[in-house]
Protein backbone atom coordinates (compact mmCIF):
# COMPACT_ATOMS: atom_id res chain seq x y z
CA UNK A 1 0.00 0.00 0.00
CA UNK A 2 1.68 3.21 -1.12
CA UNK A 3 1.15 6.48 0.66
CA UNK A 4 -1.14 7.67 -2.16
CA UNK A 5 -3.54 4.78 -1.71
CA UNK A 6 -3.56 5.43 2.03
CA UNK A 7 -4.57 9.00 1.32
CA UNK A 8 -7.40 8.00 -0.99
CA UNK A 9 -8.63 5.42 1.52
CA UNK A 10 -8.56 8.15 4.15
CA UNK A 11 -10.68 10.40 1.93
CA UNK A 12 -13.17 7.58 1.40
CA UNK A 13 -13.28 7.00 5.14
CA UNK A 14 -13.97 10.70 5.72
CA UNK A 15 -17.02 10.43 3.53
CA UNK A 16 -18.19 7.23 5.20
CA UNK A 17 -17.87 8.82 8.61
CA UNK A 18 -19.81 11.89 7.51
CA UNK A 19 -22.58 9.73 6.02
CA UNK A 20 -22.73 7.61 9.20
CA UNK A 21 -22.84 10.68 11.38
CA UNK A 22 -25.56 12.30 9.28
CA UNK A 23 -27.62 9.10 9.52
CA UNK A 24 -26.98 8.99 13.26
CA UNK A 25 -27.98 12.62 13.69
CA UNK A 26 -31.10 12.25 11.54
CA UNK A 27 -32.20 9.27 13.63
CA UNK A 28 -31.62 11.21 16.81
CA UNK A 29 -33.57 14.16 15.48
CA UNK A 30 -36.43 11.88 14.42
CA UNK A 31 -36.65 10.28 17.84
CA UNK A 32 -36.39 13.61 19.66
CA UNK A 33 -39.05 15.06 17.38
CA UNK A 34 -41.45 12.21 18.08
CA UNK A 35 -40.71 12.26 21.78
CA UNK A 36 -41.12 15.99 22.30
CA UNK A 37 -44.28 16.05 20.25
CA UNK A 38 -43.10 18.76 17.84
CA UNK A 39 -42.89 16.22 15.04
CA UNK A 40 -40.69 16.53 12.01
CA UNK A 41 -40.47 20.31 11.95
CA UNK A 42 -38.00 19.80 14.77
CA UNK A 43 -36.05 17.46 12.49
CA UNK A 44 -36.07 20.09 9.73
CA UNK A 45 -34.66 22.76 12.02
CA UNK A 46 -32.06 20.32 13.27
CA UNK A 47 -30.92 19.48 9.75
CA UNK A 48 -30.66 23.14 8.76
CA UNK A 49 -28.60 23.90 11.87
CA UNK A 50 -26.33 20.93 11.22
CA UNK A 51 -25.93 21.96 7.57
CA UNK A 52 -24.87 25.48 8.48
CA UNK A 53 -22.56 24.25 11.21
CA UNK A 54 -20.82 21.71 8.98
CA UNK A 55 -20.33 24.33 6.29
CA UNK A 56 -18.94 26.84 8.76
CA UNK A 57 -16.68 24.25 10.32
CA UNK A 58 -15.26 23.31 6.95
CA UNK A 59 -14.06 26.84 6.33
CA UNK A 60 -13.42 28.25 9.78
CA UNK A 61 -12.37 25.35 12.02
CA UNK A 62 -8.67 26.24 11.72
CA UNK A 63 -9.23 29.87 12.70
CA UNK A 64 -11.40 28.88 15.66
CA UNK A 65 -8.81 26.39 16.90
CA UNK A 66 -5.93 28.83 16.50
CA UNK A 67 -7.90 31.56 18.25
CA UNK A 68 -8.76 29.27 21.14
CA UNK A 69 -5.10 28.30 21.52
CA UNK A 70 -3.83 31.92 21.48
CA UNK A 71 -1.51 31.06 18.58
CA UNK A 72 0.25 33.78 16.58
CA UNK A 73 1.45 33.52 13.00
CA UNK A 74 5.21 33.95 12.61
CA UNK A 75 7.43 34.91 9.67
CA UNK A 76 10.68 33.34 8.56
CA UNK A 77 12.90 35.84 10.39
CA UNK A 78 11.22 35.02 13.75
CA UNK A 79 12.37 31.42 13.70
CA UNK A 80 14.54 30.61 10.67
CA UNK A 81 15.49 27.16 11.95
CA UNK A 82 11.87 26.02 12.32
CA UNK A 83 11.03 27.50 8.92
CA UNK A 84 13.90 25.65 7.26
CA UNK A 85 12.85 22.36 8.77
CA UNK A 86 9.25 22.84 7.62
CA UNK A 87 10.40 23.91 4.13
CA UNK A 88 12.70 20.91 3.72
CA UNK A 89 10.16 18.39 4.95
CA UNK A 90 7.45 19.92 2.75
CA UNK A 91 9.69 19.31 -0.24
CA UNK A 92 10.16 15.70 0.86
CA UNK A 93 6.41 15.28 1.43
CA UNK A 94 5.38 17.01 -1.79
CA UNK A 95 2.94 19.46 -0.19
CA UNK A 96 2.91 23.27 -0.34
CA UNK A 97 4.37 25.24 2.56
CA UNK A 98 1.80 25.60 5.37
CA UNK A 99 1.42 28.69 7.53
CA UNK A 100 3.34 28.48 10.78
CA UNK A 101 1.90 29.54 14.14
CA UNK A 102 3.53 29.67 17.54
CA UNK A 103 1.98 29.29 21.01
CA UNK A 104 3.89 31.07 23.74
CA UNK A 105 3.98 28.23 26.30
CA UNK A 106 6.90 26.31 27.68
CA UNK A 107 5.10 22.92 27.55
CA UNK A 108 6.43 21.15 24.43
CA UNK A 109 3.64 20.24 21.98
CA UNK A 110 2.48 20.79 18.39
CA UNK A 111 -0.53 20.32 16.14
CA UNK A 112 -1.67 20.74 12.54
CA UNK A 113 -5.02 22.01 11.32
CA UNK A 114 -6.77 23.36 8.22
CA UNK A 115 -8.98 21.80 5.55
CA UNK A 116 -6.55 20.61 2.88
CA UNK A 117 -2.81 20.88 2.11
CA UNK A 118 -3.33 24.25 0.42
CA UNK A 119 -5.01 25.72 3.51
CA UNK A 120 -3.00 24.14 6.28
CA UNK A 121 -1.40 25.38 9.47
CA UNK A 122 1.35 23.87 11.59
CA UNK A 123 1.42 25.15 15.14
CA UNK A 124 4.19 24.58 17.68
CA UNK A 125 4.78 25.81 21.22
CA UNK A 126 7.88 27.80 22.12
CA UNK A 127 8.68 25.02 24.59
CA UNK A 128 8.94 22.54 21.72
CA UNK A 129 11.54 24.70 19.97
CA UNK A 130 13.54 25.13 23.18
CA UNK A 131 13.52 21.55 24.45
CA UNK A 132 14.01 19.47 21.30
CA UNK A 133 17.11 19.13 19.13
CA UNK A 134 17.00 19.32 15.35
CA UNK A 135 16.43 15.62 14.64
CA UNK A 136 13.62 15.47 17.21
CA UNK A 137 12.00 18.62 15.85
CA UNK A 138 12.17 17.15 12.35
CA UNK A 139 10.40 14.01 13.63
CA UNK A 140 7.59 16.06 15.17
CA UNK A 141 7.16 18.34 12.14
CA UNK A 142 7.15 15.34 9.79
CA UNK A 143 4.38 13.80 11.94
CA UNK A 144 2.34 17.01 11.63
CA UNK A 145 2.93 17.30 7.88
CA UNK A 146 1.74 13.70 7.54
CA UNK A 147 -1.52 14.70 9.21
CA UNK A 148 -1.83 17.39 6.53
CA UNK A 149 -0.93 15.16 3.59
CA UNK A 150 -3.14 12.29 4.78
CA UNK A 151 -6.11 14.69 5.04
CA UNK A 152 -6.43 13.85 8.76
CA UNK A 153 -6.86 17.55 9.49
CA UNK A 154 -10.04 17.70 7.44
CA UNK A 155 -11.39 14.46 8.86
CA UNK A 156 -10.77 15.54 12.45
CA UNK A 157 -12.20 19.03 11.91
CA UNK A 158 -15.42 17.56 10.54
CA UNK A 159 -15.66 14.93 13.25
CA UNK A 160 -15.23 17.49 16.01
CA UNK A 161 -18.11 19.58 14.71
CA UNK A 162 -20.38 16.57 14.27
CA UNK A 163 -19.64 15.36 17.78
CA UNK A 164 -20.38 18.82 19.09
CA UNK A 165 -23.64 18.82 17.17
CA UNK A 166 -24.78 15.54 18.73
CA UNK A 167 -24.10 16.98 22.17
CA UNK A 168 -25.94 20.18 21.24
CA UNK A 169 -29.00 18.25 20.03
CA UNK A 170 -29.12 16.12 23.16
CA UNK A 171 -28.94 19.24 25.28
CA UNK A 172 -31.60 20.95 23.16
CA UNK A 173 -33.91 17.95 23.63
CA UNK A 174 -33.52 17.73 27.39
CA UNK A 175 -34.24 21.45 27.72
CA UNK A 176 -37.29 21.24 25.48
CA UNK A 177 -38.66 18.50 27.74
CA UNK A 178 -38.09 20.69 30.75
CA UNK A 179 -39.61 23.87 29.42
CA UNK A 180 -41.90 22.77 26.58
CA UNK A 181 -43.77 19.95 28.30
CA UNK A 182 -47.12 21.76 28.15
CA UNK A 183 -47.08 22.27 24.37
CA UNK A 184 -47.14 18.60 23.56
CA UNK A 185 -49.31 17.53 20.66
CA UNK A 186 -52.08 15.28 22.01
CA UNK A 187 -53.07 13.88 18.58
CA UNK A 188 -49.90 11.77 18.45
CA UNK A 189 -51.40 9.47 21.05
CA UNK A 190 -50.05 8.83 24.48
CA UNK A 191 -48.41 5.42 24.32
CA UNK A 192 -46.38 5.87 21.11
CA UNK A 193 -45.05 9.18 22.35
CA UNK A 194 -44.29 7.60 25.67
CA UNK A 195 -42.06 5.00 24.02
CA UNK A 196 -40.27 7.63 21.96
CA UNK A 197 -39.90 9.76 25.03
CA UNK A 198 -38.21 6.87 26.79
CA UNK A 199 -35.91 6.12 23.82
CA UNK A 200 -35.25 9.83 23.45
CA UNK A 201 -34.05 10.25 26.99
CA UNK A 202 -31.82 7.19 26.76
CA UNK A 203 -30.40 8.51 23.47
CA UNK A 204 -29.88 11.97 24.91
CA UNK A 205 -27.78 10.45 27.64
CA UNK A 206 -25.88 7.95 25.51
CA UNK A 207 -25.44 9.67 22.13
CA UNK A 208 -22.83 12.27 23.15
CA UNK A 209 -20.90 9.45 24.74
CA UNK A 210 -21.10 7.23 21.65
CA UNK A 211 -20.16 10.11 19.37
CA UNK A 212 -17.16 10.95 21.55
CA UNK A 213 -16.00 7.34 21.58
CA UNK A 214 -16.15 7.23 17.76
CA UNK A 215 -14.14 10.46 17.61
CA UNK A 216 -11.47 9.16 19.99
CA UNK A 217 -11.14 5.85 18.19
CA UNK A 218 -10.57 7.68 14.89
CA UNK A 219 -8.11 10.07 16.50
CA UNK A 220 -5.98 7.26 17.98
CA UNK A 221 -5.79 5.43 14.65
CA UNK A 222 -4.69 8.61 12.87
CA UNK A 223 -1.82 9.10 15.33
CA UNK A 224 -0.29 5.71 14.53
CA UNK A 225 -0.59 6.36 10.80
CA UNK A 226 0.97 9.82 11.11
CA UNK A 227 3.85 8.39 13.16
CA UNK A 228 4.53 5.82 10.46
CA UNK A 229 4.25 8.15 7.47
CA UNK A 230 6.23 10.83 9.28
CA UNK A 231 9.10 8.41 9.67
CA UNK A 232 8.79 7.59 5.98
CA UNK A 233 9.67 11.25 5.32
CA UNK A 234 12.61 11.67 7.71
CA UNK A 235 13.82 8.05 7.42
CA UNK A 236 14.85 8.34 11.06
CA UNK A 237 12.43 6.77 13.60
CA UNK A 238 14.68 7.59 16.55
CA UNK A 239 14.12 11.34 16.07
CA UNK A 240 10.38 11.11 16.66
CA UNK A 241 10.81 8.41 19.32
CA UNK A 242 13.11 10.51 21.47
CA UNK A 243 10.96 13.61 20.86
CA UNK A 244 7.92 11.71 22.17
CA UNK A 245 9.97 10.51 25.11
CA UNK A 246 10.91 14.10 25.99
CA UNK A 247 7.35 15.34 25.53
CA UNK A 248 6.02 12.46 27.64
CA UNK A 249 8.51 13.04 30.45
CA UNK A 250 7.76 16.76 30.56
CA UNK A 251 5.21 17.10 33.35
CA UNK A 252 4.03 20.59 32.54
CA UNK A 253 0.47 20.73 31.13
CA UNK A 254 -0.35 23.02 28.21
CA UNK A 255 -2.71 25.69 29.58
CA UNK A 256 -4.35 26.73 26.32
CA UNK A 257 -5.45 23.20 25.43
CA UNK A 258 -8.98 22.10 26.32
CA UNK A 259 -11.24 19.11 25.72
CA UNK A 260 -12.20 20.34 22.27
CA UNK A 261 -8.63 20.71 21.00
CA UNK A 262 -6.75 18.03 22.98
CA UNK A 263 -6.95 15.39 20.23
CA UNK A 264 -5.19 17.69 17.75
CA UNK A 265 -1.87 17.74 19.57
CA UNK A 266 0.96 15.31 18.89
CA UNK A 267 0.75 14.07 22.50
CA UNK A 268 -1.89 14.44 25.19
CA UNK A 269 -1.48 18.04 26.43
CA UNK A 270 -3.06 17.39 29.86
CA UNK A 271 -0.38 15.00 31.18
CA UNK A 272 -1.15 13.75 34.68
CA UNK A 273 -3.01 10.48 35.05
CA UNK A 274 -1.74 7.53 33.10
CA UNK A 275 -4.09 4.63 33.51
CA UNK A 276 -3.88 1.22 31.96
CA UNK A 277 -7.45 0.04 32.35
CA UNK A 278 -9.41 -0.61 29.18
CA UNK A 279 -12.19 1.74 30.25
CA UNK A 280 -9.84 4.67 30.74
CA UNK A 281 -8.15 3.83 27.44
CA UNK A 282 -11.49 4.20 25.65
CA UNK A 283 -11.46 7.87 26.59
CA UNK A 284 -7.87 8.62 25.59
CA UNK A 285 -7.38 10.97 22.67
CA UNK A 286 -3.96 9.48 22.06
CA UNK A 287 -2.53 5.99 22.15
CA UNK A 288 -0.18 5.55 25.14
CA UNK A 289 3.11 7.30 24.40
CA UNK A 290 5.12 4.25 25.50
CA UNK A 291 3.36 2.14 22.89
CA UNK A 292 4.08 4.67 20.14
CA UNK A 293 7.75 4.82 21.13
CA UNK A 294 7.95 1.03 21.21
CA UNK A 295 6.52 0.77 17.69
CA UNK A 296 8.85 3.50 16.41
CA UNK A 297 11.89 1.76 17.86
CA UNK A 298 11.04 -1.50 16.06
CA UNK A 299 10.85 0.24 12.66
CA UNK B 1 -27.21 -16.83 -23.93
CA UNK B 2 -25.41 -17.42 -20.61
CA UNK B 3 -22.09 -17.95 -22.39
CA UNK B 4 -22.49 -14.69 -24.25
CA UNK B 5 -23.28 -12.96 -20.98
CA UNK B 6 -20.18 -14.38 -19.30
CA UNK B 7 -18.02 -13.29 -22.22
CA UNK B 8 -19.56 -9.82 -22.10
CA UNK B 9 -18.85 -9.49 -18.36
CA UNK B 10 -15.28 -10.73 -18.86
CA UNK B 11 -14.71 -8.18 -21.63
CA UNK B 12 -16.10 -5.36 -19.49
CA UNK B 13 -13.88 -6.33 -16.54
CA UNK B 14 -10.86 -6.52 -18.83
CA UNK B 15 -11.55 -3.10 -20.34
CA UNK B 16 -12.00 -1.58 -16.87
CA UNK B 17 -8.70 -3.12 -15.75
CA UNK B 18 -6.89 -1.74 -18.80
CA UNK B 19 -8.33 1.71 -18.10
CA UNK B 20 -7.26 1.47 -14.47
CA UNK B 21 -3.68 0.50 -15.39
CA UNK B 22 -3.45 3.22 -18.02
CA UNK B 23 -4.73 5.90 -15.67
CA UNK B 24 -2.50 4.96 -12.76
CA UNK B 25 0.57 4.94 -15.02
CA UNK B 26 -0.39 8.27 -16.56
CA UNK B 27 -0.90 9.77 -13.08
CA UNK B 28 2.44 8.35 -11.99
CA UNK B 29 4.19 9.91 -14.96
CA UNK B 30 2.69 13.33 -14.15
CA UNK B 31 3.73 13.00 -10.51
CA UNK B 32 7.30 12.15 -11.51
CA UNK B 33 7.44 15.22 -13.74
CA UNK B 34 6.09 17.38 -10.93
CA UNK B 35 8.55 15.95 -8.42
CA UNK B 36 11.42 16.56 -10.84
CA UNK B 37 10.50 20.22 -11.18
CA UNK B 38 10.88 20.32 -7.39
CA UNK B 39 14.53 19.30 -7.81
CA UNK B 40 14.97 21.69 -10.72
CA UNK B 41 13.89 24.70 -8.69
CA UNK B 42 16.62 24.01 -6.12
CA UNK B 43 19.25 23.29 -8.80
CA UNK B 44 18.45 26.63 -10.38
CA UNK B 45 18.77 28.44 -7.02
CA UNK B 46 22.15 26.82 -6.61
CA UNK B 47 23.28 27.79 -10.11
CA UNK B 48 22.21 31.39 -9.45
CA UNK B 49 24.13 31.65 -6.18
CA UNK B 50 27.45 30.27 -7.42
CA UNK B 51 28.70 33.37 -9.36
CA UNK B 52 28.02 35.43 -6.25
CA UNK B 53 30.10 33.05 -4.19
CA UNK B 54 32.90 32.93 -6.74
CA UNK B 55 33.25 36.72 -6.87
CA UNK B 56 33.23 36.96 -3.06
CA UNK B 57 35.94 34.35 -2.73
CA UNK B 58 37.99 35.97 -5.52
CA UNK B 59 38.17 39.19 -3.53
CA UNK B 60 39.92 37.47 -0.63
CA UNK B 61 42.13 34.80 -2.25
CA UNK B 62 45.02 34.83 -4.69
CA UNK B 63 46.26 31.30 -5.28
CA UNK B 64 43.02 29.35 -5.63
CA UNK B 65 42.34 29.82 -9.32
CA UNK B 66 42.02 26.11 -10.01
CA UNK B 67 39.40 25.52 -7.31
CA UNK B 68 37.33 28.44 -8.55
CA UNK B 69 37.63 27.27 -12.14
CA UNK B 70 36.34 23.83 -11.14
CA UNK B 71 33.30 25.41 -9.52
CA UNK B 72 32.55 27.54 -12.57
CA UNK B 73 33.02 24.58 -14.89
CA UNK B 74 30.65 22.40 -12.84
CA UNK B 75 28.11 25.20 -12.78
CA UNK B 76 28.20 25.59 -16.56
CA UNK B 77 27.80 21.88 -17.11
CA UNK B 78 24.82 21.84 -14.71
CA UNK B 79 23.25 24.74 -16.61
CA UNK B 80 23.62 22.92 -19.90
CA UNK B 81 22.48 19.51 -18.62
CA UNK B 82 19.18 18.35 -20.12
CA UNK B 83 18.59 14.75 -19.11
CA UNK B 84 17.96 13.47 -15.59
CA UNK B 85 21.20 11.55 -15.65
CA UNK B 86 23.30 14.54 -16.78
CA UNK B 87 21.71 16.77 -14.20
CA UNK B 88 22.39 14.30 -11.39
CA UNK B 89 25.98 13.93 -12.56
CA UNK B 90 26.83 17.60 -12.92
CA UNK B 91 25.02 18.45 -9.69
CA UNK B 92 27.24 15.91 -8.01
CA UNK B 93 30.28 17.53 -9.64
CA UNK B 94 29.22 20.95 -8.38
CA UNK B 95 28.77 19.56 -4.85
CA UNK B 96 32.32 18.20 -4.89
CA UNK B 97 33.76 21.44 -6.28
CA UNK B 98 31.94 23.53 -3.67
CA UNK B 99 33.17 21.21 -0.94
CA UNK B 100 36.81 21.76 -1.92
CA UNK B 101 36.17 25.49 -2.21
CA UNK B 102 34.85 25.62 1.35
CA UNK B 103 37.78 23.48 2.51
CA UNK B 104 40.26 25.88 0.92
CA UNK B 105 38.47 28.88 2.45
CA UNK B 106 39.56 27.63 5.88
CA UNK B 107 43.00 29.08 5.07
CA UNK B 108 41.68 32.63 4.76
CA UNK B 109 40.54 34.05 8.13
CA UNK B 110 39.33 37.29 6.53
CA UNK B 111 37.13 35.36 4.13
CA UNK B 112 35.75 33.20 6.91
CA UNK B 113 34.88 36.31 8.90
CA UNK B 114 33.09 37.95 5.98
CA UNK B 115 29.35 38.24 6.64
CA UNK B 116 28.55 37.91 2.96
CA UNK B 117 30.54 34.69 2.70
CA UNK B 118 28.92 33.19 5.79
CA UNK B 119 25.45 33.95 4.47
CA UNK B 120 26.25 32.38 1.11
CA UNK B 121 27.72 29.33 2.80
CA UNK B 122 24.63 28.90 4.96
CA UNK B 123 22.27 29.34 2.04
CA UNK B 124 24.17 26.87 -0.12
CA UNK B 125 24.14 24.24 2.58
CA UNK B 126 20.39 24.83 3.00
CA UNK B 127 19.93 24.31 -0.76
CA UNK B 128 21.99 21.13 -0.58
CA UNK B 129 19.63 19.79 2.12
CA UNK B 130 16.61 20.79 0.05
CA UNK B 131 18.01 19.04 -3.02
CA UNK B 132 18.43 15.90 -0.92
CA UNK B 133 14.79 16.04 0.24
CA UNK B 134 13.49 16.80 -3.25
CA UNK B 135 15.53 13.90 -4.60
CA UNK B 136 14.04 11.59 -1.97
CA UNK B 137 10.50 12.62 -2.96
CA UNK B 138 11.28 12.26 -6.66
CA UNK B 139 12.86 8.83 -6.24
CA UNK B 140 9.96 7.52 -4.17
CA UNK B 141 7.57 8.57 -6.96
CA UNK B 142 9.75 6.89 -9.56
CA UNK B 143 9.91 3.76 -7.43
CA UNK B 144 6.15 3.32 -7.15
CA UNK B 145 5.70 4.03 -10.89
CA UNK B 146 8.41 1.56 -11.84
CA UNK B 147 6.87 -1.06 -9.57
CA UNK B 148 3.63 -0.88 -11.54
CA UNK B 149 5.62 -1.24 -14.75
CA UNK B 150 7.56 -4.21 -13.37
CA UNK B 151 4.50 -6.14 -12.19
CA UNK B 152 2.52 -8.57 -14.30
CA UNK B 153 0.19 -7.99 -16.12
CA UNK B 154 0.13 -4.24 -15.55
CA UNK B 155 3.70 -3.93 -16.83
CA UNK B 156 3.05 -5.63 -20.16
CA UNK B 157 -0.04 -3.50 -20.69
CA UNK B 158 1.91 -0.36 -19.80
CA UNK B 159 4.66 -1.18 -22.27
CA UNK B 160 2.00 -1.74 -24.94
CA UNK B 161 0.82 1.82 -24.31
CA UNK B 162 4.41 3.06 -24.60
CA UNK B 163 5.15 3.81 -20.93
CA UNK B 164 8.86 3.68 -20.14
CA UNK B 165 10.59 3.17 -16.84
CA UNK B 166 11.38 6.35 -14.92
CA UNK B 167 14.99 7.26 -14.19
CA UNK B 168 16.16 7.67 -10.58
CA UNK B 169 17.97 10.87 -9.64
CA UNK B 170 21.01 9.20 -8.16
CA UNK B 171 24.00 10.53 -6.33
CA UNK B 172 27.32 8.78 -6.20
CA UNK B 173 28.47 7.19 -2.98
CA UNK B 174 30.68 10.10 -1.89
CA UNK B 175 27.79 12.52 -1.94
CA UNK B 176 25.52 10.30 0.12
CA UNK B 177 27.71 10.50 3.22
CA UNK B 178 27.37 14.18 4.23
CA UNK B 179 23.59 13.97 3.77
CA UNK B 180 23.22 11.15 6.26
CA UNK B 181 25.43 12.97 8.76
CA UNK B 182 23.01 15.92 8.93
CA UNK B 183 20.49 13.82 10.91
Amino acid sequence: MTIYSQISSNKTKSWLIIILFVAFITTIIFVYGKASGYGLSYAGIGLIISGIMSFASYYYSDKIVLGMSHAKQIAKRDSPELFRIVENLCIATGIPMPKIYLINDSAPNAFATGRDPKHAVVCATTGLLQKLNKAELEGVIAHELSHIRNFDIRLMAIVVVLVGLVALLADFFMRSLWYGGGRRNSREGGSAQGIFLFIGIILAILSPLIATLIQLAISRKREFLADASGVLITRYPEGLASALEKIGKDKEPLEVANNATAHLYIANPFKGKISGSWFANLFNTHPPIEERIKILRTM
Amino acid sequence: MTIELIILIAVVIFVLYVLFVYNSLATGRVRIKEAFSGIDVQLKRRVDLVPNLVSTVKGYTKHEKEVLENVTKARTSLMNARTTHDKADSDNMLSQALKSLFAVSENYPDLKASKNFLELQEELSDIEAKIAYARQFYNSNVRSYNTTLANFPSGSLGRMFGFKEGEFFEAEEEEKKPVSVTF
